[in-house]
């Protein structure tokens, strides 16, 4: 689950890691109430998306930049109302782009040097890894890339945690000292204490700044969490932004569907991960688009597959339908039985393609060739995509 | 011989008297698996009953494994549960836990696995299908069956399976049965991103398996457990090898499904696991429709025998 800056900052002062004083305004009316609260000043105006680029991105009005330096607040209050309510598209959004529904007032500090920072899992090893650089505020990949010698590395023990040891030797290899290294061995223990007890994914500060005075502070702030644990956090699922996910994909959570949506116009319905990915895969080998990942479980029970159904026809860009379901313990003709109900339920139009393998594979060819529906049956996923590719083309 | 686990070694199954447990205890009891014991805290003394079977239920696992001999446990408790039930196999010395539990938070399988750094016990999952060592009778009836597979689509013989997908396992099994192609092992390592046993340890067991003929090695992208199994391949394994990645149109940065399933740079893509497979001499599965047929073609450019 993702969160945005504003919210991501407030959990980053509640550890204790310094932030550049900052406040949001929801409505132009706000703007003012807002900015009240900041001292007179250089001040940033920050749109609130959960992409990233926003700085360089575009509205769909023609102005740029949705993160902005204004060397007054009067300034600030007139570059607030370019943004509010109005779309930004940026590199990470898709062609769509994200309404900007919130802003975020900040004070624009003094920058004397530009870092990275991030805490993430090392798949590698299982253990928590905080990464940090001396090239803030570039794309880290390409740091990682094209300087690696720039980038270093902290493997966590989760059996002790930070060790002390360790933050000195991230600090020296930053070039830190005197306040700037006592602020920022605060910071990064800071972090990566509200990265253990938040069960965070990641935690991304880039860049991490230094000031002219030796205070360092988390210019931005990107933080994930791991969504098998918010269960345990009650205080994180409520900064969640519906605005922010797709509507399809937040219907598709109530039926335990997992579902993301695509660009391309096949859609699939699969039981399991694995298949589903690989299902979306040979459609595009075999010269068709996927329009979606949809997994419907290993169980996949007929209220399912109707919910499924329904949202799959929810993305207009839809022109075609490839089931796939590999029925191990299920009943092959439990599935068929579903899909011929819920095509009836939803009135299907679009062609629609099914492979059915597995337990009781028979009866359940048998239950959709009785149904009198205008599908196509496939036998192996290979026949079914290239099925579905020559309909839709 | 087979890999992990054969028909006579003993199951524990915690979590037996919750519905999922108990469905698939009934189907492993189904295939003729010996499933020993059950563990429920609080129902010890009970007895989960099915058919002519009337498997006794212990408080724990210790306990459970002292009084039947049992060596491997598998594990359906609910996830906030499953961390410690996976701990608890650890300390009553169990060879083998396998987790199937889906949404362990990752925090709780990063303690695990530190907590589990030089214990005997292996850990296979978690949210995998678990293990299957076919039998010998009808449908491999007879052989061993733990977690959630569905065990009449196999069929004895001379195949090691390793993947992190159940419905992909499954895909391969069915493909390699309907060739007349049985399999040594099946093995479901799961879509966590934190997990136990991984592709380059199930892949070692396969390669020191004389019964072991072949192997398919599935996976998928997010990680690098596949590129360090195919640079292991190249390096130490003479048995046809046959590959597929899974998730080639995936968008980057998007959860697929499997927590472990998410593009995170340019050397976890399905493109770059897949030169890497090209590269250590695996015969890759241009689609998942081809895993049986690649695994052919691999045979064939070794002279090995399949069947």
């Amino acid at each position: 689950m993702n969160i945005h800056e504003y919210q991501a900052k407030a959990l980053f002062e509640k550890f204790g890691v310094a932030v550049p004083k900052g406040t949001t305004a929801t409505n132009p009316e706000a703007f003012v109430t807002a900015l009240a609260a900041l001292p007179e000043g250089p001040t940033m105006v920050k749109s609130q998306i959960h992409a990233g680029g926003r700085g360089k991105g575009t509205f769909t009005n023609g102005f740029k930049g949705g993160v902005k330096f204004c060397k007054t607040k009067a300034d600030a209050l007139v570059m607030a109302g370019n943004m509010l309510g109005q779309t930004l598209v940026t590199a990470q959004t898709g062609p769509a782009g994200r309404k900007v529904q919130t802003i975020y007032f900040t004070v624009a500090s003094d920058i004397k040097k530009e870092y990275y920072l991030a805490i993430l899992l090392d798949r590698a090893t299982s253990r928590p890894v905080i990464v940090a650089s001396t090239e803030g505020g570039m794309d880290i990949e390409t740091v990682a890339h094209d300087t690696p010698e720039k980038l270093f590395k902290v493997l966590i023990d989760p059996a002790y945690g930070i060790a002390d040891f360790q933050i000195r030797d991230l600090i020296t290899k930053l070039g830190l000292a005197g306040a700037e290294a006592k602020n920022a061995a605060k910071l990064i223990r800071n972090l990566y204490t509200m990265f253990w007890e938040t069960d965070a994914a990641m935690v991304e500060v880039n860049p991490l700044i230094t000031t002219p005075t030796g205070e360092v502070l988390a210019l931005d702030a990107k933080v994930s969490f791991d969504s098998n644990a918010l269960y345990r956090h009650p205080e994180i699922v409520a900064l969640r932004d519906l605005n922010e996910e797709d509507p399809k994909e937040i219907e598709a959570s109530k039926y335990s569907l997992s579902y993301i949506a695509l660009d391309g116009n096949i859609a699939c319905l699969v039981n399991g991960a694995g298949l589903a990915m690989s299902t979306m895969d040979i459609i595009q080998h075999f010269g068709g688009t996927p329009a979606n990942f949809l997994d419907v479980g290993g169980g996949a029970s007929k209220d399912q597959v109707i919910a499924a159904f329904k949202i799959i026809l929810g993305d207009p860009n839809v022109k075609g339908i490839l089931v796939n379901i590999f029925g191990g313990i299920m009943d092959c003709n439990v599935i068929a039985t579903g899909i011929v109900e819920a095509v009836k339920e939803v009135g299907l139009k679009l062609p629609l393609v099914v492979r059915l393998e597995g337990n009781n594979v028979v009866a359940g060819k048998a239950t959709l060739a009785a149904s009198g529906l205008a599908l196509v049956s496939g036998d192996t996923m290979a026949d079914a995509a290239q099925k579905i590719v020559k309909l839709v083309a | 011989m087979a890999i992990l686990i054969t028909p006579q070694t003993k199951i524990i199954v915690q979590g037996i008297t919750g519905d999922f447990g108990g469905r698939h205890a009934k189907l492993s009891l189904d295939y003729g698996t010996q499933v020993v014991a059950g563990v429920t805290p609080g129902k010890g003394g009970q007895f989960f009953e099915y058919g002519a079977h009337k498997v006794p239920i212990y408080n724990s696992v210790a306990d459970a494994a002292k009084a039947t001999g049992a060596t491997v446990s598998v594990i359906f408790v609910p996830p906030p549960f499953a961390a410690d039930a996976i701990l608890e196999c650890v300390d009553a010395g169990l060879d083998l836990a396998v987790a199937i539990t889906e949404g362990i938070p990752i925090k709780d399988m990063i303690r695990v696995k530190r907590a589990m750094t030089g214990a005997k016990t292996r850990l296979v999952g978690p949210n995998c299908p678990g293990i299957v060592t076919p039998g010998t009778g009808k449908d491999s009836f007879g052989g061993c069956r733990i977690g959630i597979a569905p065990g009449y689509i196999h069929k004895k013989g001379h195949v090691g399976v390793v993947s992190r997908s159940g419905t992909l396992t499954y895909e391969a099994v069915f493909q390699l049965t309907s060739k007349n192609i049985g399999q040594t092992t099946c093995v479901g390592i799961g879509g966590d991103p934190v997990n136990g046993t991984n592709h380059l340890d199930v892949i070692k067991l396969f390669n020191a398996d004389p019964e072991t003929h072949g192997i398919i090695l599935i996976g998928e992208i997010g990680g690098n457990a596949e590129v360090e199994a195919a640079r292991w391949i190249k390096a130490n394994c003479k048995k046809p090898v046959a590959g597929f990645i899974a998730g080639a149109t995936a968008p980057a940065g998007r959860r697929m499904g499997h927590a472990g399933a998410i593009v995170g740079g340019a050397e976890d893509t399905a493109a770059a696991k897949i030169a890497v497979f090209k590269e250590c001499g695996i015969e890759v599965a241009a689609t998942p429709s081809d895993m049986a047929d690649a695994l052919l073609r691999a045979a064939k450019a070794k002279g090995v025998t399949l069947t």
